[in-house]
């Protein structure tokens, strides 16, 4: 006879998304969001998502695909201020400062929470120009040499220095994938950023540029709160802390990225990281 | 544990395929270890030569099926990167295959000592003790197969528990030699045979006590080894 007891506590874990499971909020976070909505026009793209990035610590966002991670992750710059149909509702916090205030400057806020996307997508100037780019701009250097400075430990803390020190005047377009991708990074870091947010910023590399990057975005939360968006579970579980499961635009499930991967809690979570029908 | 853990529920229909093979294959080597133990018994109680022979020659194909198990889990692990029960299913297997080949061990230890006593002319039979030391760490065994074919975790609990009455026993069987080797030193020698074979038998109760160890690893994710069984309970009522 078949003893079924053992079965009933996971068969009862149903698939009804009753707000969120696990540990949404940190001790020492770097930016906090609260009750968080996003619209499309009248199409809701997230429903109440309420949760801290953690300070100095890399934020994995997983999810199938149009669960709303990428929607997410722009909210937490203003990315999504150039999408005139988008609205954006609850409290995004960023040191605590409401990153929607009226008298806050996107420009200004996208220095401080810089984003890297999927392609890389150096501007059609010099390596040396790319990197330089965004100091200019915001005037972080009064001379000539500061600005060498900063564009020579951009390079040297995105790990392509050493490749592209004696061709810094040649086009950033010219660079294989990985290393434009580790230019990108160059060019966010390079103004000083504290936070970093990365969309998908390996799926387009080798898995050669992909373990250079990843080493890269384990280097840089030394210095920078980062959050990352990743279709790859097996690059989530290598390189953040606490790892973040989207459904159909809600936080399903939150907490240290090693107890997402070896025992989640909620049967959605646990579905999408070992591949089974949801 | 088709139905526990939704084994054949991943998109890939040949993932699910991996995964009931290489559980097939441990059930397999469950079933082989199980009649070693039982085969080996039988051979030390009655002094059965050839049956003692046949478990001795017998433990190279549990050896093989370790090792077997153990590439397909490899090969698993390399290829599908299991995360969640999955892993903790390939890791509950890796863990188990050691167990069962240990135990496989203690048979073939069982088997040795039957050669040695069977060729000495001497009984093992008058040990009642032996005997149900024997029958109580079978069934101890049979039912950790049970449920771990099952992921039964309260079946799993309960057999823990039950690692004690075989440590009483064995220590009844322990005094009882000690009285023979001080009443009559001739039979010193094959007083610690038995002794080596109720050592043997208490150690497949430790191992089939690891494996319920996994069963609860596996369904519930936590690890209960080195704890108190009432830690155990409170940890995983705590849970549920």
């Amino acid at each position: 006879m078949v003893d079924r007891s053992s079965s009933e506590s996971l068969l009862s874990i149903d698939t009804e998304i009753n707000g969120t499971v696990g540990q949404c909020f940190a001790e020492d976070a770097k930016m906090s969001m609260r009750n968080v909505n996003v619209f499309y026009d009248k199409k809701q793209a997230i429903t109440d998502v309420s949760f801290d990035l953690a300070r100095n610590k890399v934020t994995a966002l997983i999810g199938p695909s149009g669960c709303g991670k990428s929607t997410f992750l722009r909210c937490m710059n203003r990315m999504n201020d150039t999408i005139p149909i988008c609205r954006v509702d609850g409290q995004l916090l960023l040191d605590g400062e409401d990153i929607y205030k009226k008298n806050m400057d996107p420009v200004l806020l996208r220095a401080r929470v810089g984003m890297v996307f999927q392609k890389p997508n150096p501007f059609p100037k010099s390596i040396y120009e790319n990197v330089a780019y965004g100091p200019k701009i915001h005037g972080l250097s009064s001379n000539k040499a500061e600005l060498d400075e900063i564009v020579i430990t951009s390079l040297q803390r995105a790990g392509l220095f050493n490749e592209v020190k004696d061709r810094l005047d040649s086009p950033g377009t010219g660079l294989s994938g990985g290393q434009q991708q580790r230019l990108c990074i160059a060019r966010t870091i390079a103004v000083s950023p504290e936070v970093i947010l990365m969309d998908e910023p390996a799926s387009a590399l080798d898995p050669i540029a992909t373990a250079v990057i990843e080493e890269l975005i384990d280097e840089l939360k030394e210095k920078y709160t980062i959050a990352i968006v990743t279709h790859s579970m097996q690059q989530a579980a290598r390189i953040s802390q606490t790892t973040a499961y989207f459904h159909m635009g809600q936080l399903v499930e939150m907490g240290e990225t090693k107890n997402i991967f070896t025992n989640p809690t909620h049967k959605l979570t646990e579905n999408y990281i070992t591949g089974r029908f949801g | 544990m088709e139905n526990d853990l939704h084994l054949s529920q991943h998109i890939s229909k040949r993932f699910n395929q991996e995964l009931e093979e290489v559980r097939n294959q441990v059930l397999k080597m469950g079933g082989l270890v199980e009649q070693q133990v039982s085969d080996g018994l039988v051979a030390l109680l009655e002094g059965d030569k050839a049956l003692a022979l046949k478990v001795v020659k017998n433990d190279a194909k549990v050896n093989a099926m370790e090792v077997e198990i153990d590439e397909t889990c490899t090969e698993i692990l390399a290829r599908r990167q299991p995360a969640a029960s999955d892993l903790r299913l390939m890791v509950s297997i890796i863990k188990t295959i050691t167990d069962l080949e240990r135990i496989g061990d203690e048979a073939e230890k069982l088997g040795k000592n039957a050669i040695k006593l069977a060729t000495e002319q001497s009984n093992a039979k008058q040990f009642v003790e032996l005997r149900n030391l024997g029958n109580s760490v079978k069934k101890m065994l049979n039912r950790s197969l049970n449920a771990y074919a099952r992921m039964n975790v309260e079946e799993a609990l309960d057999i823990i528990q039950s690692d004690e009455l075989i440590n009483e026993e064995f220590d009844n069987l322990t005094r009882l030699l000690i009285l023979k080797m001080m009443e009559d030193p001739r039979e010193i020698k094959n007083a610690l045979r038995i002794s080596w074979c109720a050592r043997a038998l208490e150690r497949i109760g430790d191992h089939s006590q690891n494996i319920c160890e996994y069963i609860v690893y596996l369904v519930k994710g936590k690890d209960v080894r080195h704890t108190s069984l009432d830690d155990i309970r409170k940890n995983i009522l705590a849970d549920s």
